[in-house]
């Protein structure tokens, strides 16, 4: 069935496809968008139509988050594919690619085909795959990535762990290229990186913290920059997070490389002195880095050296962070939270709106080949809808994931998911009462005042 | 003082409380307060040398020593101090029973907490160990040593050592030597000592280095005869044997040749160097017995025996702030 047609007037239209970001109108219609209007406001609108009045709010394309895990299948307490959707909604993000490093691992079709099945059941966001990129991610032999392709995956990669053999990825790379298939690898000198918790630094040796030096990365990267540039197969770098690593990207790239790159909203935000006191909110992978490094980053977000901003969610329960700092899980939730992160750099920087909204719509839409990520008609209406100024203190106990562990808990943040939408359905809304003026005012059999 | 006074007459009567409600790092010490617990120490020294060692001072308070990681003289140490004051002290070594069941580090130290201990010294393999218990439990945490991080008893035992050797803290030479890396002693040193007014330099080769290190406010040698010369106190630091593994040194003979403390290497210190080790040592390793058994140069011993002094004052001290509240 349908969705009911709803239309927006008085929006703030921000779209990064056309680089358009202005006042306007858009109305949405049988689960597409039906029609944009620019600096227009709405008019002579048939009464079955529900209207929402924006009052000047950000209605941009759903946003979508290239690296999300869940705990499904094999870890539910963690979270599940229906938790992190409805963080995921709550959070105005419309779609999530789930990481296969899951128990089962999504090395395999019918893996591919049971979460897109769950996802179909759950009907909040969409829900796409990554698939393994070698069986059981072992980094040992290719997965049946032409099979999982065809079953619905997006992309393939090991997610955390690092393909250390070359002659594997060069094969996987050589193999993807053919079928066209992205493939995403975290670049991180296996060696190096062993048993550290921390970036090295005079912060992790005065907190002696095993740590690893920023350098791994780049070193695995310019292998992985290296195999692509041979095979001509398209990287996506997961989760850039060194300054050492930017000038190496920028030289693949200027070669023709086919290289996309993503970097989390958390390498964004914070630094590893924000670890403090060993707090293991602050553990992730790859760990916090220098100040210097996430200055380095925010100019090559806007510069488009990188493309794409992810949320990297990685749900942690108490348990798995409830212990010493080296021996806690990494990772911290970020479905609800990518957004007002992101804006933050809008408000404390005065980064421009698309060049930010990009990253987190069009740019991984493109990567993955959604049609959403766009305000265009035709294109699924897949929306959100922002108030941008309002200020609000992330309480991570609020958040809808089953876990907790949000490096953002207690942080500041302005911008507020009034409504989100899937499809053209509404599968989250903060305040209906203040949104619904369903009374059209030009509705001739209305009661009168 | 005759020697049939009673002990507790030596003790000052309202004893110096400590300045917070745990003792995890040197960080939170004030030169003033160290000041304090150091010579409330020497009060307690003079005490340990009597037949009559025993004072009431944690009468009735419950001390649980928690190491998770095996240890001989620091647990003994805080063991003697506890008992020493009059407390009731219980030694829980939880590596072989809970852990093995699964059973966290916050699990074990909750559990603990509930039979309403006062006092609780811990040690653990983890960085932040001490710290993260410290906000997990409601009585008051020592920190006995947390991974690489702190040993913070330590330093006030080496400070407690070198005063009374020396007369003063101020403007010594101190050569921390060897494995700094891996050290929680060197950390707690360089942050006490410094504090204090000592000059810290940090002796080893780059593979067993903090990143970072030149920003500690110590002076970097990466050769032992350049570190050592002119020093009023050398330190060596044990080097762990199972770091041979990780080839952060080539092999033990010549890391003994390089980095090793003997006659030779002492003899460019000053005349009235004095030589210590955090204990347990590697002779042959980092330091020639020759030199560690010899009783003009070296504070091994003091440190053993001011180790129990250093910390009946903590525990005092946090036992005046507990019975002030």
């Amino acid at each position: 069935m349908a969705p009911r047609a709803i239309a927006f007037a008085n929006a703030r239209l921000v779209d990064p496809a056309s680089g358009y970001d202005g006042p306007g109108a858009l109305i949405a219609s049988g689960g597409r968008i039906a029609e944009v209007r620019r600096g227009r406001g709405l008019a002579d609108l048939s009464a079955d139509i529900r209207q929402v009045d924006c009052a000047g709010a950000m209605l941009a394309p759903g946003l979508v988050d290239l690296r999300v895990k869940t705990g499904e299948p094999g870890a539910e307490p963690k979270e599940t594919l229906k938790s992190a959707a409805r963080a995921a909604a709550a959070g105005g993000v419309t779609s999530i690619v789930v990481q296969p490093d899951t128990d089962p691992a999504i090395d395999d079709p019918s893996v591919v085909d049971f979460i897109l099945r769950r996802a179909r059941d759950i009907e909040l966001v969409h829900v796409y795959p990554a698939g393994a990129a070698t069986k059981g991610l072992a980094g040992k032999a290719m997965a049946e990535i032409g099979l999982m392709r065809e079953a619905g995956c997006v992309y393939v990669t090991d997610a955390d762990r690092p393909i250390v053999d070359s002659k594997v990825m060069r094969r996987l790379l050589a193999y993807a290229a053919g079928l066209d298939l992205l493939v995403a690898h975290r670049p991180a000198d296996p060696w190096l990186v062993d048993g550290a918790a921390a970036t090295e630094s005079e912060f992790a040796g005065r907190m002696g913290l095993p740590a690893a030096p920023a350098i791994a990365e780049r070193i695995m990267l310019e292998r992985d920059l290296a195999l692509a540039e041979l095979t001509g197969a398209r990287l996506l770098v997961d989760q850039v997070s060194a300054a050492a690593s930017l000038a190496s990207l920028a030289r693949a790239r200027a070669a023709g490389v086919k290289v996309l790159a993503t970097c989390s909203i958390n390498h964004l935000s914070f630094n590893e002195l924000d670890i403090g006191d060993y707090r293991t909110f602050w553990k992730l992978t790859p760990p916090l880095r220098a100040e210097d490094d996430r200055q380095a980053l925010i100019e090559a977000l806007l510069a488009g050296l990188v493309d794409i901003v992810v949320s990297a969610h990685a749900p942690a329960p108490a348990e798995d962070k409830r212990l010493p700092f080296e021996e806690a899980a990494p990772g911290s939730v970020g479905l609800e939270t990518l957004l007002p992160a992101l804006l933050a750099l809008h408000h404390d920087r005065a980064a421009p709106l698309l060049d930010l909204m990009r990253a987190v719509t069009f740019a991984p839409a493109q990567a993955i080949g959604l049609k959403a990520g766009r305000l265009d008609v035709g294109a699924p209406a897949d929306l959100v809808l922002c108030n941008l100024a309002t200020p609000r203190i992330i309480d991570a106990e609020k958040l809808l994931s089953k876990s907790k562990n949000s490096a953002f808990d207690g942080r500041r943040l302005q911008g507020e998911v009034l409504m989100t939408l899937v499809d053209g359905r509404v599968v989250f809304e903060t305040r209906p009462d203040a949104l619904s003026n369903t009374q059209s005012p030009a509705h001739p059999g209305g009661p009168t005042g | 003082m005759t020697a049939t006074a009673p002990a507790s007459a030596q003790i000052p009567a309202g004893i110096f409380p400590f300045p917070q409600r745990h003792f995890l790092c040197v960080a939170d010490l004030e030169p003033g307060d160290v000041a304090a617990l150091l010579d409330l120490a020497e009060t307690f020294v003079d005490l340990n040398r009597q037949r009559a060692k025993k004072l009431d001072l944690l009468k009735g308070r419950t001390l649980i020593n928690l190491f998770f990681e095996a240890s001989t003289r620091t647990q003994s140490s805080f063991e003697l101090a506890g008992k020493r004051l009059g407390a009731d002290v219980v030694n829980m070594s939880p590596r072989a029973s809970s852990i093995a069941k699964g059973e966290t580090l916050v699990d074990t130290a909750v559990t603990l907490n509930a039979m309403q201990p006062d006092i609780l010294v811990v040690r653990h393999g983890a960085s932040g160990a001490a710290s993260l218990l410290s906000q997990k439990v409601s009585c008051s945490v020592v920190n006995a040593g947390d991974g690489q991080h702190e040993h913070p008893s330590q330093a006030l035992l080496d400070a407690l050592s070198l005063r009374r050797a020396f007369g003063r803290l101020e403007g010594l030479a101190v050569a921390i030597c060897g494995d700094v890396l891996h050290s929680r002693v060197a950390r707690s040193d360089v942050g006490l000592l410094t504090l204090m007014g000592a000059r810290v330099r940090l002796v080893g080769p780059p593979t067993l280095m903090p990143v970072g290190v030149e920003r500690w406010g110590v002076e970097v040698f990466h050769d032992l005869r350049a570190g050592i010369a002119g020093a009023d106190v050398v330190m060596m630091l044990r080097l762990q044997l199972e770091r041979m593994q990780g080839a952060l040194v080539p092999s033990m003979r010549e890391y003994f040749r390089l980095w090793g403390l003997d006659r030779e290497k002492l003899a460019l210190a000053r005349p009235h160097v004095r030589v210590m080790h955090p204990g347990p040592m590697n002779r042959g390793v980092e330091i020639d017995s020759d030199v560690a058994d010899d009783l003009a140069v070296s504070l091994i011993q003091d440190q053993v025996e001011m180790g129990v002094a250093a910390r009946m004052a903590v525990l005092a001290s946090m036992a005046a702030r507990l019975d002030n509240a």
